[in-house]
C-alpha cells in the first residue's frame, strides 16, 4: 500500500495565526485597495492629465451650476492644439511661440456707447469673483474639447461701465504685437483680429471673459491674460488676448467674415443644420479621440440656454 | 554617373525601404506612442499619408527631367516604383478619411464627394490612379503596346494638378504649403512642355545649306 507522504510544506508558506484568524477582514481590505486604486487611476485618466505648466494659481475660485461633468480634455491636449493665426497656422506652433507674447503690463480699455468708459489693468480683472466653467469647446473644423476655464461673467464688467441705449453690439479687438507674433507678418487675416456680439448674447450669462484654465492663469497660446469664451458659438468667436472692448451701434465686421464670408458668418453659433462649405458641421470629434462619430448639437447643446436670443430669425441665412 | 545593375538593385532595395518610413512612423505612433501625433491624431495621420501622395507624386514626376539633365539613366527603373507608392500612400490616405472622418458612412461619403468640390477634385485623382497602378506591370505594357501604355500614363498630368488642387481648396486660409507643391509641380510640367516645344522647334527648323549630310547609319 503506498503512503502519499504529504508534500514538504516550509514553514514560511504556512500562514500565521494572527493572519490566519483575521483572513475575512484582511481580504475585504484588499478588494477595497484595489477598487480605490482603480478608481483613483481611472480619476488620473479622466481629470487629469491634470498636469499643468505650473503657472500662477488661482485663488477662491467658486464652482458652477453651469458647468458640465462631461470628462475634461487634457490639458496638454488644450494647450498644444490651438489655433491662434498670429503665432503661426498650425495648430503646434501657438505653444511653441506664444511663449514670447508680452502679457504684463496688460490693459483692457472699455469705451464707445457706455456712460462710464474704464480701463482695467489685468490685476483688476483677476480681482473680481472668479468662477470655474467646465465648457465644450466645438471649433468650425470639427473637433471639440471640454475645458475648464476660469473667468467671470462679461455682463459683470459691462454693468460698471453702464452701455447706453445705443449700445447695440460689442465688438473686441485682439493684441496686436508684431515684435512678438511671427504670424501677423503675413496677412493671412486682417490684423488685429476682431470679434463681435450682439449685446444680448454678450450680456448672456454663459458668456465670460477667461483669465485661466485648469485652475492656473492662462497659458499664453490659449489667449492669456484675458479671453472670450461663448461656448455655444464655434471657437473662433472666442476671441483671444484681448486689449479693446467697443460698445457699438453697427455690427462690427469680424476678422473671419472679412476674410470670408460665404464661410463664416457674424453669428457663427454651432449648428449641425448649416454644413461648412467644405465639411459637414453634422458630427465631430472629440480631442483626442480617432472617430469623429459624436453628433454636433444646436448651440452646442447650450440650447435651453441661448435657442430664445434666436428666435424668429433664420439661423440658415444667418450662419 | 553609370552604376552597374547590381548597385542599382541594392538602390532600389534602399529606396524602397526609406519609403515606407513615414507609413511606419505613423503606425508606432498609433499603436505605441500617442505623443508623436498630438492632440488629434487622426488628423495627424490623414494629412501625414495625403501629403506623402503628393510627394511621391512629384517624385514620380521629377524622375525623368532629372535623369535627362543629369545623364543618370539607371534613374528610370525606380520611376514605377515612385508611382505605386503615391498610389499605395494614397489608397491608405483616403481609407482613413472613410474610417476616422466619416466611421464608414457610405451615404455620408458619396455625399461629400458630390457636395465638395475639394473632396470631389481628390477622390477623381485617387481613381484616375487606379488604372495606371494595374497597369504597371510589365506584362500589362507588353499587352497595351507601348505607345497605347504612354498614352495612358498621360493620365498623371491630369492627376498631380488635381491632387495639388485637392490641397489648395482644403486648406482654410494660409496657402503656403501648398502653393509651394503648386510650384514644384509647375517647374515639372514647364519641363516637359519646354523640351517638346524645343523639340517641334527643330523638327520644324529648315535643313541647314550647304552640302547635305549623309544621314549616319543607326543615328
Amino acid at each position: 500500500m503506498l503512503i502519499r507522504r504529504p508534500t514538504n510544506i516550509l514553514p514560511s508558506e504556512i500562514t500565521p495565526q494572527r493572519f490566519y484568524a483575521r483572513r475575512r477582514e484582511l481580504m475585504k481590505l484588499a478588494a477595497a485597495g484595489s477598487v480605490l486604486g482603480a478608481a483613483g487611476l481611472l480619476g488620473c485618466d479622466a481629470r487629469g492629465q491634470a498636469k499643468t505648466l505650473g503657472l500662477q494659481k488661482l485663488e477662491n475660485v467658486a464652482k458652477s451650476s453651469l458647468s458640465t461633468n462631461e470628462p475634461l480634455t487634457a490639458y496638454q491636449h488644450v494647450t498644444t492644439y490651438n489655433n491662434y493665426y498670429e503665432f503661426g497656422t498650425e495648430k503646434e506652433e501657438p505653444a511653441v511661440y506664444a511663449k514670447r507674447l508680452k502679457v504684463r503690463p496688460w490693459m483692457v480699455v472699455v469705451e464707445g456707447e457706455v456712460a462710464k468708459p474704464r480701463t482695467f489693468g489685468i490685476e483688476e480683472l483677476l480681482k473680481f469673483p472668479l468662477e470655474e466653467r467646465v465648457y465644450r469647446l466645438r471649433c468650425v473644423e470639427a473637433w471639440s474639447m471640454v475645458i475648464p476655464w476660469i473667468g467671470v461673467e462679461f455682463n459683470r464688467i459691462a454693468k460698471l461701465v453702464e452701455p447706453t441705449s445705443k449700445a447695440k453690439f460689442v465688438e473686441f479687438l485682439t493684441a496686436y504685437q508684431p515684435d512678438t507674433m511671427p504670424g501677423v507678418r503675413v496677412p493671412v487675416l486682417d490684423w488685429p483680429y476682431v470679434e463681435g456680439l450682439r449685446i444680448d448674447e454678450a450680456m448672456h450669462p454663459l458668456t465670460i471673459l477667461a483669465v485661466g484654465l485648469y485652475g492656473e492663469v492662462l497659458p499664453n497660446q490659449n489667449g492669456a491674460p484675458v479671453r472670450l469664451v461663448v461656448p455655444w458659438k464655434y471657437g473662433f468667436k472666442s476671441g483671444k488676448s484681448i486689449v479693446r472692448i467697443r460698445f457699438v451701434e453697427k455690427q462690427p465686421k469680424t476678422a473671419w467674415e472679412k476674410a470670408n464670408p460665404s464661410e463664416y458668418g457674424f453669428y457663427s453659433n454651432v449648428n449641425p443644420g448649416v454644413d461648412h462649405p467644405r465639411w459637414t458641421q453634422r458630427k465631430e470629434r472629440r480631442i483626442p479621440e480617432y472617430f469623429a462619430r459624436r453628433d454636433t448639437v444646436i448651440f452646442n447643446g447650450y440650447g435651453d440656454q441661448v435657442a430664445s436670443l434666436y428666435t424668429g430669425m433664420d439661423l440658415k441665412k444667418l450662419y | 554617373m553609370q552604376l552597374a545593375p547590381k548597385t542599382v538593385s541594392t538602390l532600389k532595395a534602399i529606396v524602397f525601404l526609406l519609403a515606407l518610413v513615414p507609413l511606419a512612423r505613423l503606425a508606432t505612433g498609433a499603436l505605441f506612442f500617442p505623443d508623436w501625433l498630438g492632440a488629434n491624431p487622426a488628423e495627424f495621420i490623414t494629412r501625414s499619408l495625403g501629403d506623402w501622395t503628393l510627394r511621391f507624386l512629384l517624385i514620380t514626376l521629377a524622375v525623368t527631367p532629372v535623369r535627362k539633365l543629369s545623364g543618370w539613366h539607371w534613374l528610370a527603373s525606380f520611376r514605377r516604383m515612385f508611382g505605386l507608392y503615391a498610389f499605395c500612400y494614397g489608397v491608405v490616405h483616403l481609407s482613413s478619411y472613410v474610417a476616422f472622418d466619416h466611421v464608414f458612412d457610405v451615404v455620408a461619403i458619396l455625399k461629400d464627394i458630390v457636395k465638395r468640390p475639394f473632396i470631389t477634385v481628390g477622390f477623381t485623382a485617387l481613381v484616375l490612379l487606379v488604372p495606371l497602378a494595374v497597369t504597371s506591370t510589365n506584362r500589362m505594357v507588353q499587352r497595351l503596346g507601348a505607345k497605347r501604355w504612354l498614352v495612358l500614363h498621360r493620365l498623371v498630368y491630369v492627376i498631380a494638378p488635381l491632387g495639388v488642387l485637392h490641397f489648395w481648396w482644403m486648406v482654410k486660409r494660409d496657402i503656403t504649403e501648398p502653393a509651394i507643391y503648386a510650384l514644384v509641380l509647375a517647374v515639372l510640367l514647364g519641363y516637359r512642355a519646354a523640351a517638346k516645344l524645343k523639340d517641334r522647334r527643330r523638327r520644324a527648323r529648315p535643313a541647314p545649306r550647304g552640302p547635305v549630310a549623309q544621314p549616319r547609319a543607326n543615328a
